[in-house]
């Protein structure tokens, strides 16, 4: 027997697929500026982010009435509430796009310091990262959740690779370089937040589909 | 018997006639906490709950077999004294039954069949159990009225305290709110929040959020087995048996 709830059920996770969609085209629009800074395009980016901050709030609103209303159980319950921290997830990345798009205009018109290697790495797991948090989520998959949990220490990694080849080689050696090499630096950081919040994600995820709290104990990952 | 445990069954198998109503219970209700036992029609609760004081042997042609421990005694043990144990164990009914009496009457009943006589004794017991009901306030200028005038939660709240002036240390509730409003129901809930710091208190409810609300243990029963037990907040956010889950997020059938 089909129940109401699990209609508004599925239009609720429609909906944070929805804006798991736009949040990963706004970190691959953000760093794909850094090819070619433009203006034009980082204000589309940065006014496109108004839609991902009402849809937030639309979710919130909409899970608080399930709760009120429905008065969820068990599994219905942990979907509920864990779409309302992954909504809140998904804004903040969305927010760190942004927060990439504003340093790259930092660049515009200014030539490349080096050529990028591991900043690129760091957005394609970034980006990775996030639809995979988002494909558990959909999938209930708590393996693939895992995954992306494991996959936080390389985020940490390549950071830090970033940060101290620009403070080592360029930034000590020749302070004049600092006005290209800190946009750079903010963005590796920014890239690692993304990485932090689809791992709240996938953390959520497996609350979710199994109850286990597996946030700050990375034991019970085993 | 741990120190914690008010009631003990073990191994609890109820017939009427050939039908198996109840089929190998163990369960531990615990001192001073709040037991709900839930399940759907037929699954056996409201069977458990009259067994836990003997109401069961009221209706003819039916057999139990195991044990059910409390002070000392086999519950089911014929031989005890089914009015000692109904004195130690009260229950409350879905729908309120006060005797066609006058309200101090009805409280003061059980400790005249107790063969108490002293008047003030017997006063400051039915003032003590009234107000422990949360009763009294409403009705001390009325005592002598008849119990039938009451509203029905106020009516509930006086079958409750006539448990509470027998010194009952546990008592049990039958769907004590099915034919009670949101606000009667309200109260009958808070005060049961409010008796188990004296009382150990075990709830047979239909209503899911009710047991949610106000018990500190659940039971799930489904066709006379207990499926799962244990604390309330995993039952209602995490359980363990995929037919808990089905049912208490309405998926059944």
């Amino acid at each position: 027997m089909e129940r109401h709830l699990d209609q508004e059920l599925t239009d609720l996770k429609q909906q944070l697929l929805k804006m798991g969609t736009l949040v990963e085209t706004a970190i691959f629009e953000s760093v794909g500026s850094l090819k070619e800074p433009n203006k034009e395009k980082i204000n589309t980016i940065i006014s496109e982010d108004k839609v991902i901050d009402d849809m937030e709030n639309a979710i919130d609103e909409w899970c608080l009435d399930l709760l009120a209303l429905r008065q969820p159980m068990a599994i219905d319950l942990r979907f509920i509430t864990m779409s309302m921290k992954i909504s809140t997830d998904l804004e903040r990345i969305a927010d760190l796009a942004v927060d990439i798009a504003q340093r790259v205009q930092d660049l515009v018109g200014k030539p490349l310091l080096k050529p990028l290697v591991d900043i690129p790495k760091l957005t394609s797991l970034a980006q990775q990262m996030t639809k995979d948090a988002l494909d558990a989520f959909v999938n209930k998959n708590s393996e693939l959740a895992c995954s992306v949990i494991l996959r936080d220490n390389e985020a940490d990694k390549l950071r830090n690779l970033v940060q101290k080849e620009l403070v080592d080689d360029y930034m000590s050696k020749d302070p004049t370089t600092a006005t290209r090499a800190v946009p750079l630096l903010l963005i590796a950081r920014h890239l690692e937040r993304i990485c932090d919040h689809a791992t709240n994600i996938a953390e959520d995820v497996i609350y979710m589909v199994k109850a286990d709290v597996v946030k700050h104990h990375p034991e019970r990952l085993q | 018997m741990d120190k914690n445990i008010a009631i003990k069954a073990e191994d609890i198998n109820f017939y009427y006639g050939k039908t198996h109503a109840l089929k190998s219970i163990n369960l531990d209700i615990y001192k001073n906490q709040v037991t709900a036992i839930i399940g759907p029609s037929g699954c056996g609760k409201s069977t458990f709950i009259r067994l836990l004081n003997r109401m069961n042997e009221l209706v003819s042609n039916t057999n139990v077999t195991g044990k059910i421990l409390f002070n000392g005694w086999n519950i089911v043990n014929p031989s005890i004294d089914a009015v000692e144990i109904r004195r130690r164990i009260g229950m409350v009914f879905q729908k309120p039954n006060p005797f066609p009496k006058s309200i101090f009457e009805n409280i003061s009943y059980g400790l005249k069949v107790k063969g108490i006589k002293d008047r003030s004794f017997i006063e400051s017991k039915v003032e003590g159990a009234l107000k422990k009901a949360a009763l009294w306030e409403e009705v001390k200028n009325r005592l002598a009225d008849s119990a039938l005038k009451l509203s029905g939660g106020q009516q509930q709240r006086l079958c409750i305290a006539r448990c509470l002036a027998v010194e009952s240390k546990v008592i049990l509730f039958d769907e004590p709110c099915a034919s009670l409003d949101p606000i009667s129901t309200a109260k009958i809930e808070e005060l049961i929040l409010e008796l188990k710091k004296d009382y150990t208190i075990v709830i047979v409810t239909h209503n899911m959020q009710q047991a949610a609300r106000v018990s500190d243990y659940t039971a799930f029963f489904l066709m006379g087995e207990l499926i799962e037990f244990g604390k309330t907040q995993d039952i209602f956010t995490k359980p363990q048996d995929p037919k808990t889950e089905a049912y208490i997020t309405g998926r059944f059938g």
